[in-house]
């Protein structure tokens, strides 16, 4: 009999350095469309930290607690909901209609399936019949897991990292995402990302193909300690706008380089210093040559997977967890306003920090008369709508899942407009079904209007929800009251800002930087 | 030529009627009474799961990999992550206890697994503390019925004395099916590894 530890003990954290990745929002919007069927104003989670800390669900409260725990910290972690997750869990329909406690997403979520369901039970028949009815669908729901923020990880981006190092990937299985694409000119192409890829690309024509090559070799055999490579360009001060004159990009390349490789979600970047855009592209087409087909991954089973695995990291490490514990009151002491505790269901439980979502102070709720604190401030709004295929999106061979960029100044907005699509290839939905989701940061006071221009991509939509969420961030770093509050997930369409708020918040909490030590390597003798 | 499948095992049962000391006892041949926090004093503490192989016949070894319930099944917080792929469950209770406690909890497991599990999944019900049957108040008879109404295997054991305690995991081992299921070893993964890729990766910026 052989015996084996398995641990992921021997994490050592060593440095990870570690990329800004700046957070675009636009002005708050007067008012919120009335035909959405979801409104969200209570995002997701609790996470909240405490010594014995205390946290809710979602990701970034998760990947915390993780940490926290791994780092000798007394965590003890609630969640309102009965699931894992919070905003940015997956879920199914059973799961969802259970709870009573679901978020205010979910059960409007949930009402709404279950009615759409019922009728075309009634109804019967028909197209709907299959998946919509029976087994995969109306009876337990469970071959879906339904996504509540799209995004996809970056294949080289600091959420792998954090997976690899933390050991969390022994919970979770990845598999790629099929393609990567961008909208130019009324039609999506492949975004190309070596300049073998900008000769074939359709995007451009020849000339500017010559360009965009001399570009793409440019940042291929660019070396930060090897002014050659540089070309006379020191990226540290000259502006993004300024590198493209030098190789004399078209606007429209311009547009699928800033938003589909950088990612950035508006023009912002231009007329900014131009490293954290280079370093974008580098990331994007590191995370492309990984594996392949996209720079992008995704969990089997959906994103509500990824909390969970840390979850499990932190209760491996002596984390407590409790789900179903409603929040009745954030405690502080009255004198020096400093955390105490929290109240759930008439038991104090007491903790010197706490780390939460924004849904847990106040966000969306009116403040009380006479007193509270305003802790968390809306910085903008997204609206998503979740659209049920049955067929690919038109355009991508077919893929069973793609990322789709629709640059702003393509469709004359301010803000990119993302189509995530995935389907039961990665057990997120029933055979021959798509799940694709098309987001963007509201501008206007019709925001289901904003994002008419990526539904028009998707060909006939079977079914389609529609969110419009509130963003919220904290209106003070929590140091003077040990109340540290995460940011709501954003509209990008990956997880590096997410990491961001990570690293921001532990940095707040502890005092000090989090530092990521590689994990010793093992080598065989 | 012999041959070793793993299958994901895994644990559930109430608070301390014994699943991680089952464990222990088989993984290590141990057994402590301290019991503070006890997955820290067993050694579980920071494991994801503990592995342990049994051989079947010269030919033939299957390897456990034993989950543990990292304490998440109190407070209702044990995630549908850590049933996914399990290819067995041992579900303990404690004998000494009436059997509206532990054991109906068990019960409740099995109700569980069921709805959430592959419906293949080798289910083993096991009345541990046998060492203590002197004080038992959950008879072996209940026990059995049980298993023998839901189809599921059942054994008494002590993590104790050790009674037991290798026989069942045998039983188990008996049961699984000969062909490799899809478990999460690396080798079996549908999709992209991603472990330890990201150290072989040379960062060319600072991202």
């Amino acid at each position: 009999m052989d015996e084996e530890y398995d641990v992921s003990a021997n994490v050592a954290w060593t440095s990870l350095s570690h990329t800004p990745v700046a957070t675009t929002t636009s002005p708050p919007m007067a008012s919120s469309a009335t035909h959405s069927i979801l409104h969200t104003s209570h995002l997701a989670l609790i996470w909240m930290i405490a010594d014995p800390h205390l946290q809710g669900t979602g990701l970034t409260e998760c990947i915390l607690s993780g940490l926290l725990s791994v780092d000798g910290q007394k965590v003890l972690h609630m969640d309102r909901n009965d699931y894992y997750g919070g905003a940015s869990a997956s879920l199914n329909l059973t799961q969802v209609s259970n709870s009573g406690l679901a978020s205010l997403v979910a059960r409007r979520t949930a009402v709404v399936f279950e009615k759409e369901v019922r009728r075309r039970q009634e109804r019967g028949g028909g197209d709907w019949d299959q998946p919509w009815t029976g087994r995969s669908y109306s009876a337990t729901g469970e071959d879906y897991a339904v996504d509540l923020i799209p995004k996809f990880i970056l294949a080289s981006g600091e959420l792998t990292r954090m997976l690899v190092h933390t050991d969390v990937t022994r919970y979770l299985e990845f598999k790629q995402i099929a393609g990567s694409y961008v909208y130019r000119d009324g039609r999506i192409s492949k975004v190309p990302s070596t300049e073998m890829e900008a000769v074939r690309s359709p995007l451009m024509g020849l000339f500017e193909k010559r360009r965009a090559r001399n570009f793409f070799m440019f940042l291929q055999s660019w070396r930060e300690d090897d002014p050659a490579t540089h070309q006379g360009l020191d990226v540290n001060t000259c502006l993004m706008k300024d590198v493209y004159a030098k190789f004399g990009l078209e606007p429209g390349t311009q547009d699928f380089v800033g938003h589909a490789m950088a990612l950035w979600l508006d023009d912002d970047y231009k007329t900014k210093p131009a490293r954290p855009t280079i370093d974008r592209i580098i990331l994007y087409t590191q995370s492309m040559a990984r594996y392949g087909k996209s720079p992008y991954i995704y969990p089997l089973y959906g994103l509500g997977e990824l909390p969970q695995a840390f979850a499990r990291l932190s209760a491996i490490y002596g984390g407590t967890y409790m789900l179903d514990k409603k929040i009745e009151s954030v405690n502080v002491d009255p004198e020096t306003g400093k955390f105490t505790g929290v109240t759930s269901a008439g038991e104090t439980v007491r903790a010197k920090k706490v780390i939460g979502d924004p849904s847990y102070f106040g966000a969306g709720k009116e403040l009380e008369e006479g007193g509270g604190k305003m802790r968390v401030v809306e910085t903008g709004k997204v609206v998503r709508a979740i659209c049920i295929l049955k067929h690919p999106i038109p355009g991508t061979d077919d893929a069973d899942s793609a990322q789709i960029i629709i640059p702003q100044n393509q469709v004359g907005r301010k803000n990119d407009i993302y189509i995530a699509a995935v389907s039961s290839a990665h057990n997120v939905a029933a055979q021959n079904v798509w799940i694709a989701m098309v987001s963007t940061i509201v501008e206007t006071s019709v925001p289901e209007r904003e994002i008419l221009p990526g539904l028009q991509l998707l060909g006939s939509v079977l079914d389609k929800f529609v969110s419009i969420t509130p963003l919220y961030a904290p209106t003070a770093p929590g140091s003077d009251d040990h109340v540290y509050i995460t940011k709501t997930y954003d509209a990008t369409s990956h997880f590096e800002t997410v990491v961001e708020d990570v690293f921001d918040v532990w940095h707040r909490v502890k005092g000090e930087p989090l530092v990521l030590k590689k994990r010793e390597v093992q080598v065989e003798a | 030529m012999s041959r070793t499948t793993s299958f994901k095992l895994v644990l559930l049962g109430e608070s301390a009627v014994g699943k991680s000391s089952l464990v222990l006892r088989f993984v290590r041949n141990e057994f402590s009474d301290f019991r503070i926090n006890h997955r820290v004093s067993i050694g579980f503490a920071g494991a994801a799961f503990l592995t342990q192989t049994v051989n079947l016949d010269d030919n033939t070894a299957v390897k456990f990999e034993i989950w543990d319930t990292a304490g998440q099944e109190r407070y209702k917080s044990l995630a549908p992550i850590y049933f996914r792929n399990s290819n067995a469950a041992v579900i303990v209770y404690d004998i000494t206890q009436p059997p509206e406690t532990s054991f109906e909890k068990a019960k409740t497991w099995v109700r569980e697994l069921q709805r959430q599990a592959d419906p293949g999944i080798v289910i083993m019900l096991v009345g541990n503390k046998l060492d203590l049957s002197a004080s038992r108040k959950t008879s072996t008879e209940l026990g059995k019925q049980f298993a023998d109404e839901e189809g599921l295997l059942f054994a008494e054991a002590s993590a104790k004395s050790g009674e037991g305690v290798e026989g069942l995991f045998m039983e188990i081992a008996r049961k699984l099916p000969a062909n490799p299921p899809p478990t999460r070893t690396p080798a079996s993964r549908q999709g992209v590894r991603v472990e330890g890729q990201a150290e072989e990766t040379p960062s060319a910026c600072n991202c």
